[in-house]
């Protein structure tokens, strides 16, 4: 369909190469930029991860001071959620979207370069840190007036707030881009209720970012007022208010969660049809499930505050809207088992991965009842059954999601093939490691461990479960650098993949692996949510039924 | 299904806090809640898992890259609204019973229920500290308390094995001095936070004697994970008699040794921090030491308070050797007047 891109004879030299990568306003190569900043900052945070865990290995260790234990499990979480997560899924959406939507780029490309540059500036900042002698140690929800000069006096918590607001300022700029493009760029035919679903969760992420992370800013600089300024706003021995910086994080943290799973979702509408010859059983109600589970979440946040002694009425209604979103969650999964459900199940890597989102991601779901069952909370919450929890939504739930969707794309992204081999031994290692890892830790949160510790004794009875945890976190970390090992020596040693390994449906598949700049020579004309099906069978094609 | 597997762990080790072996009231509505819910979330769990392994076996490609594609099936609107109906039930009974829970659980103090109304209730104000507890006893039953202790908390038993037969209920009052901290016995009831600039309360009833521990469960700090909670129950004969013994001032000893350590700790800047009950020493930021020797631990639970004095010896010495980043300074005293405090500190049973 495309034509090829006129071969350069000559190899460019390594400054032409950092030139075009540094200056380029492509989406597909700002996206890959995203995807390995992410994996950077995937190593640093599993580094420090490692640390802790060795810490914990046994009762009373020594390894780590209290003051560095504090300071990894700070940088552990900003790093996931603001480095890792949020960076692999916007950069995925990048390389994606336009494709998918049958355009030539971004609504914004100079925008979507700054939105790269501005968030990896943000997460320099924050490890700049580290060069002031400390790094932040309050935890990455950071509770006042933890993060007062009071509590925190060297420049640490500055860094901190500067970091995650100029990059919040990169993420705002990608919602944005995200919006204009789905809105207003899609291939002649494509109506809205037609996009392909990726690219719908993409939206509604986009949509949900908007919501949640410029009430952060706002209470980043509210903290940096009140360190630099001399304001009070969370300093409650002058008045301010503890309680409040409670509300405003969750206010954008509860939906963060969902900024974070939300794409996912969207990569396992995408791989499961596709790897199960399927259509997406019943799109229409799982695009209005993605709608649903965007507005109710927005009004769950204090289902982390329950211990907070709010009265029991807002206990009451938290803990009510908060199980409301299961029910739209519900129906996702239900729809995914549907699809696959009589289809020809095709268990290439992609196609794994998805099946172990789909076995994991319920149990972090299931978990998530127990914590909203405000009173159930009132023992679980702030224990090792959180940290359980979360991580079984984060890696169960977007970290399989983000592998099944760069193993279905890296073909389109390189024109090779990565290897099935390494790629089941990482699916592997990782789904065995992650269930040892954050398994027994819901066991030690219900009897009675708090997260957060950096040493505790032995006449607790959890240390069986700290080393289980330990063993669990030494299996996982090689089914990361088996990735990283696998996507480096494919650019060289896969096999050639063709427009279209997998015989896929939507538009990404139509033009040439890798696509060039301009992504479609022409602009494809579409009449359904899977083009290139009707293409294939013209007698059936599947406008008919939409 | 984890439950009773977590029983049969937990029983045998030196120290028990799982949150299915409650001994107060609380503790057991929470209890009965998280069965249910585990019995609810175990039954999705089967299904999901069932049906994904089912189509995993069942369905699963055989031979080469398809000729021919499985029929198409795009969805089907009675299946929607069944899978949709279906789980709003569940949150719907769900719903209702944990609005029971946490009106069983929460209740409010100076409104007390009617099973409650009748009862010898203590009440205690507990006031978070980076990183220790101090507990301020305010009340029992109809008398009025007025003295501190910390890290520890001793409270009655309740139950129908010693007459007369009164519940005993103890109400605490929970704020804080520094940052956010949180109350956390599990066997005793879940966890509330200690917020500054919000007072906050919690209750609990022990239905069986003996110690029960827990620690603080909101980070705040450097020595977060060393700012441990025990609660001692008794019987209420003995319980009187502690209470009797806190009530008292410091004991004054006739010994001359004890005289000169007296001395030297009210000349020493400890004074600053710490009260001593009956003596000029009357400072706040640290526990108060008026019946120090009735304490098991030193440091907030983290070393045990020894009969011959050396642990106590070793924290007076250095604190930052034992909990680094304490807020007690090392004070470089010499060996002769490290000797006479600890003297003086041993007499305070």
């Amino acid at each position: 369909m495309a034509i090829a891109e006129p071969t350069h004879k000559a190899s460019p030299t390594w400054e032409a190469v950092l030139h075009e990568w540094i200056s380029s306003v492509d989406h597909k190569k700002i996206g890959i930029l995203y995807i390995l900043m992410a994996i950077v900052f995937l190593v640093v945070a599993g580094i420090e991860a490692l640390l802790m865990r060795w810490q914990l290995f046994v009762p009373r260790n020594t390894f780590l001071s209290p003051q560095v234990f504090n300071q990894m499990f700070t940088m552990h979480g900003t790093t996931m959620v603001f480095f890792v997560g949020m960076p692999i899924l916007i950069g995925l959406g990048n390389y994606v979207v336009p494709l998918q939507i049958g355009t030539r780029d971004m609504a914004f490309p100079r925008l979507n370069a700054l939105g790269f540059w501005v968030s990896l500036f943000g997460g320099l900042l924050v490890y700049f840190s580290f060069l002031t002698g400390s790094a932040p140690d309050f935890g990455w929800f950071a509770y006042a007036p933890l993060t007062e000069r009071t509590f925190s006096r060297s420049p640490a918590a500055d860094f901190w707030a500067l970091g995650l607001i100029v990059s919040g300022i990169g993420t705002i700029t990608a919602a944005v881009n995200f919006i204009a493009t789905i809105l207003g760029m899609r291939a002649p035919g494509m109506t809205l209720w037609k996009v392909p679903f990726f690219t719908w969760t993409i939206l509604w992420m986009a949509v949900q970012i908007l919501l949640a992370i410029p009430p952060l800013t706002a209470g980043l600089f509210m903290v940096l007022f009140d360190r630099q300024l001399g304001t009070h706003f969370f300093d409650p021995q002058t008045g301010g208010s503890a309680y409040l910086w409670q509300h405003i994080f969750w206010f954008f943290g509860h939906p963060e969660v969902y900024i974070l799973i939300l794409p996912g979702f969207g990569m396992i509408a995408e791989v499961v049809p596709v790897f199960s010859r399927k259509v997406l059983f019943g799109y229409e109600f799982m695009a209005a499930a993605t709608m649903a589970i965007v507005f109710i979440s927005m009004g769950v946040w204090a289902h982390h505050m329950f211990c907070v002694g709010m009265n029991r009425k807002m206990d009451l209604y938290f803990a009510a809207a908060s199980l409301l979103v299961s029910i739209p969650t519900g129906i996702k999964i239900f729809n995914w088992l549907a699809t696959m459900y009589g289809g020809k199940l095709w268990m290439a890597s992609p196609m794994l991965f998805a099946c172990g989102f789909l076995s994991m991601f319920v149990i972090g779901g299931l978990t998530g009842i127990m914590l909203a069952a405000a009173p159930f909370d009132f023992q679980l919450s702030d224990s090792y059954f959180v940290v359980g929890h979360f991580h079984w939504v984060l890696i169960g739930g977007t970290i399989f999601a983000t592998f099944a969707g760069l193993h279905y794309w890296y073909p389109k992204a390189t024109g090779r093939m990565l290897s099935e081999r390494v790629a089941r031994w990482q699916f592997g290692l990782l789904f065995i490691g992650f269930i040892l890892t954050f398994g027994p830790m819901h066991i030690a949160g219900m009897l009675g461990m708090p997260r957060r510790i950096f040493t505790y004794d032995a006449d607790r009875g959890w240390d069986l479960w700290n080393q289980l945890a330990t063993i669990g976190g030494l299996i996982q970390a090689p089914s990361y650098l088996l990735f990283v090992y696998n996507i480096v020596a494919s650019l060289w040693k896969g096999q050639s993949a063709g427009d279209n390994p997998w015989d896929a449906w939507t538009l990404e598949w139509s033009t040439t692996s890798p696509p060039p700049t301009y992504n479609f020579e022409e602009i494809p004309t579409v009449h359904s949510r899977r083009p290139l099906w009707d293409l294939r069978h013209p007698d059936d094609p599947d406008w008919q039924y939409e | 299904m984890i439950g009773p597997l977590l029983l049969a762990v937990s029983d045998g080790s030196p120290q028990n806090l799982s949150i299915f072996d409650p001994v107060s009231p609380p503790a057991e509505s929470i209890h009965h809640l998280s069965i249910l819910v585990l019995a609810i979330t175990a039954g999705i769990l089967l299904v999901v898992e069932s049906v994904l392994i089912y189509s995993l076996l069942r369905f699963r490609r055989r031979g080469a890259p398809g000729t021919s594609e499985p029929p198409q099936v795009y969805g089907s609107k009675p299946i929607e609204i069944a899978w949709t109906a279906a789980p709003a039930l569940i949150v719907f009974v769900l719903t209702l019973v944990i609005a029971r829970t946490e009106w069983e659980v929460r209740i409010d103090p100076n409104n007390l229920p009617p099973d409650l109304k009748d009862s010898q209730p203590l009440r205690v104000r507990v006031v978070g500290h980076q990183w220790w507890w101090e507990f301020h006893y305010e009340g029992y039953g109809d008398e009025k308390l007025d003295f501190t202790t910390a890290n520890e908390l001793h409270v009655p038993v309740s139950n129908g094995i010693y007459a007369p037969i009164k519940r005993r209920p103890v109400f605490l009052t929970l704020l804080s001095e520094d940052v956010a901290h949180s109350f956390w016995v599990p066997r005793l009831a879940g966890k509330t936070d200690l917020i500054p600039g919000r007072t906050n309360d919690m209750w609990f009833e022990a239905k069986r004697t003996g110690l029960f521990v827990g620690q603080c469960a909101e980070y705040c700090g450097t020595q977060h994970a060393n700012m441990l909670l025990r609660v001692y129950v008794y019987p209420p004969n003995e319980f009187a008699d502690w209470l009797a013994n806190q009530k008292k001032n410091a004991r004054e000893s006739d010994d001359a040794e004890v005289r000169k350590g007296k001395e030297v700790f009210l000349s020493q800047s400890c004074i600053n921090c710490h009260r001593v009950r009956g003596t000029p020493a009357r400072g706040t930021f640290g526990p108060d030491l008026t019946h120090l020797m009735s304490r098991d631990t030193l440091a907030a639970g983290m070393i045990l308070n020894d009969g011959d004095g050396k642990k106590l010896r070793e924290w007076i010495a250095d604190p930052q050797r034992i909990k680094p980043g304490c807020l007690m300074p090392a004070f470089g005293l010499s060996e002769s007047d490290l000797d006479r405090i600890v003297r003086y500190l041993r007499s305070l049973e």
